[in-house]
């Protein structure tokens, strides 16, 4: 029999275990939604903003491993995505994201609503396809989740012209996948993985630094065999928090700008770094030229271009980090490093994350200390800025996938409709969205579709009435001049809330912070959201100024 | 600082709407010097055959040869120049006035020197086709400067490695 465009299309998504799409109606697109209307093995999510749709597909992606799948039409409805793919592509999220294209015969004609995305979205995707004819559906489809989720992952679009999804042909989908000119590799060289092992066994003072490659390769379990069985000292990025648990004696947390001064003073002094799906990002290494300058360095990652970018390495390993690790720790012990570690121990407990509690004021670090009492096995998905900062140092990470947020991009806007992607592909877990006033405001429409599913969401504003990370950089650089970053005409997020369907609270002292997490656990029946009124000239520290080295860290103001 | 070479990369694509953009897309976005560029489809028509020059220090050559790996349409990157003894041929098409027939018999000879052929001949003017490599292009295009050249297209250059080294 055959079947239009549009329903091969969703065949196909069934055939690749597609649970949820994320999406927002719009004329080039109404055949595929016209299909999806009823289906019962694919759930529709209507959001209220394409954004958002890329953000939730986003979000699932990340909770759940899987590749997470977003739509929209053509023109603005695609180009309201391109934040969501930008955003999936920085840190490297499988997703797939299916835009409606006008008429084959209007491509080109600068026709109602057409926007070339192919175009548009060329540098923030891994792949893309143009669809101008049905027969080419079901093979693409195929091929876009297999390029999504192998190798390094990564957002692939599928634009398809209205007329391929309206034409009818046989459904035949490809039962393998075979593209001649991509093939990742996986495993790792033996006997590079050899000198490494060597590397290692010889160093007196070796780290191992891993990041958000980890969580994607699902290799948080390899990782952990490796540190345990060496005890070498260990940095997680912000990327890959919860790859190895932050309560652990060897975890010397997050590294970078505003990481762990015991972390950075590692870098610094150490002999070996030992990087592992990490990609030497310029907020961890600070001043490349003070980087790790007494270490070698060893560098795992998928991505053979990441190798090198940023820091020459000695030993580079181009394979998949589980595979990797897997042979590495056939090859090694525990390291004979005891001063080594005492020295780590003492930064870490000389230079703990730290804060001082001002008279009257709700500090934004004491909430997150508390949501962490109250949430530890929480999934927990931040937004961007001060905020997030403060969640990734006092929140204790001890699972992968458990921290989700926009590391590469720094995305504002994404956690709201992020965590409803991850509530819907992990509806046993407890999700928490800590958000800030100024990121919570760019996505807030998307409270709508958590509200109508009953999504038992906890968004917790970290609001301090500004855009607080920007301020602190006026503050500290620019003679506080603060340009266009006081939020003290933002709505009352509680109240909004409510205006929504949501349960809204709105905590301004520090006794209330405890009992309205308390409460907020108690409600299961929709999303509620706290407004905690904090500190609004707290700032974010450890901070490694821009252009500094990791060792000139400033501790704090005073 | 690294020393800053020209590099040939002959990059093998699937022959498909786009790619071409993708491989531009890619030097713009990242910075990465473009010299000259041709493509064109192989004896399969279903390959490209790209052959890209560039000028990078190791480091940038590097990541140039890793980056045009990581797109999907591309299916093989050599970069010939440090991956065995190649050759390299550049075409160029000339157009030199020739207003009094004293000056058309010195073109003629100067471009037999560069083993050129004359591919149209008017009473005002002479179309000559040379080709060869960077240097001997040059050489030529020198000479006839001198004599005023109306119009010149080149072709950017194609390459391949010597002999069994594919």
């Amino acid at each position: 029999m055959e079947l239009s465009g549009a329903q091969i299309l969703v065949d196909g998504l069934k055939r690749e275990g597609v649970e949820y799409i994320f999406g927002v109606n719009g004329g080039a697109a109404m055949p595929i939604f016209d299909a999806l209307y009823g289906e019962t093995e694919i759930k529709l999510i209507p959001m209220r903003h394409e954004q958002g749709a890329s953000h939730a597909a986003d979000g699932y992606a990340r909770a759940t491993g899987k590749v997470g799948v977003a739509l929209a039409t053509s023109g603005p409805g695609a180009t309201n995505l391109v934040t969501g793919i930008a955003t999936a592509y920085m840190d490297s999220i499988p997703m797939v994201a299916i835009t409606g294209q006008v008429f084959t015969h209007y491509i080109g004609s600068d026709a109602f609503q057409e926007c070339d995305v192919i175009g548009v979205t060329r540098p923030i995707c891994k792949h893309s396809y143009l669809i101008k004819d049905c027969e080419e559906i079901a093979d693409v489809v195929a091929e876009a989740f297999h390029i999504a989720k192998t190798g390094k992952p990564g957002p692939v679009i599928i634009d398809i012209a209205k007329d391929a999804q309206n034409n009818e042909t046989l459904f035949q989908y490809p039962e393998t996948v075979d593209i001649r000119s991509y093939k990742p590799q996986v495993h790792g060289d033996p006997g590079q993985i050899a000198k490494a092992a060597a590397l290692i066994k010889a160093a007196k003072r070796p780290i191992l630094y891993a990041g958000g490659g980890v969580v994607l390769a699902n290799a948080s379990e390899e990782l952990r065999q490796l540190t345990y069985k060496t005890q070498i000292p260990i940095t997680v990025t912000l990327m890959g928090l919860g790859a190895f648990p932050e309560t652990d004696p060897l975890s010397m947390e997050m590294p970078g700008m505003h990481g762990s001064c015991c972390a950075n003073y590692a870098f610094t002094d150490a002999d070996l770094v030992i990087a592992i799906g990490a990609r030497f990002d310029d907020r961890v290494t600070g001043d490349l030229s003070k980087f790790a300058p007494n270490a070698k360095k060893i560098h795992i990652d998928i991505d053979a271009s990441c190798i090198g970018k940023n820091v020459p390495v000695d030993v580079p390993i181009v394979g998949d980090a589980k595979n990797v690790l897997t042979e590495l720790n056939k090859q090694v012990s525990t390291a004979d490093i005891d001063p080594w570690r005492n020295q780590i121990q003492e930064w870490k407990k000389k230079y703990p994350f730290e804060y001082e509690q001002k008279v009257g004021k709700v500090m934004p670090q004491y909430v997150i200390e508390q949501i962490y009492e109250h949430y530890s096995d929480a999934i927990v998905i931040a937004d961007v800025g001060q905020h997030q900062m403060w969640a990734a140092q006092y929140f204790k990470f001890t699972e992968p996938r458990q921290w989700l947020n926009s590391g590469g991009l720094g995305t504002m806007g994404f956690s709201l409709p992020a965590a409803i992607g991850a509530q819907l592909g992990c509806p046993d877990k407890t999700v928490v969205n800590i958000n800030g006033d100024g990121s919570y405001i760019m996505t807030i429409q998307e409270l709508v579709p958590a509200v109508t599913m009953k999504l038992p969401l906890k968004i917790f504003i970290i609001n301090n009435m500004y855009l607080g990370m920007v301020r602190q950089w006026q503050e500290l650089f620019l003679d506080k001049r603060y340009s266009a970053v006081d939020y003290h005409d933002n709505p009352d997020f509680a109240l909004l809330a409510q205006a929504f369907g949501a349960t809204g609270l709105r905590v301004e002292h520090t006794e209330d912070v405890a009992p309205a997490l308390l409460k907020a656990k108690g409600i299961t029946d929709g999303p509620v959201v706290i407004d905690f009124i904090v500190d609004e000239e707290e700032n974010v520290f450890p901070m490694v100024p821009a252009g500094a080295g990791l060792g000139d860290v400033i501790r704090g103001l005073s | 600082m690294n020393p800053e070479k020209r590099h040939i990369f002959s990059v093998l694509v699937e022959n498909r709407f786009g790619v071409l953009a993708r491989v531009a897309g890619l030097f713009s976005g990242r910075g990465f010097n473009i010299d000259s560029l041709n493509v064109a489809e192989t004896h399969d028509k279903s390959i490209s055959q790209i052959t890209l020059v560039t000028h990078g220090d190791a480091q940038i050559i590097e990541q140039i040869y890793h980056h045009l790996n990581r797109l999907i349409d591309v299916i093989e990157v050599t970069d010939l120049s440090t991956a065995g003894t190649h050759v390299e041929r550049e075409l160029v098409l000339i157009k030199i006035a020739t207003d009094d027939p004293q000056k058309r018999t010195e073109i003629l000879q100067v471009a037999e020197v560069f083993r050129g052929r004359v591919i149209d001949m008017k009473p005002a003017s002479i179309v000559l086709e040379i080709t060869g490599d960077e240097g001997k292009l040059k050489a030529a295009i020198d000479i006839f400067n001198t004599y005023g050249i109306l119009e010149l297209a080149r072709t950017g250059k194609i390459a391949m490695l010597r002999g069994a080294e594919t």
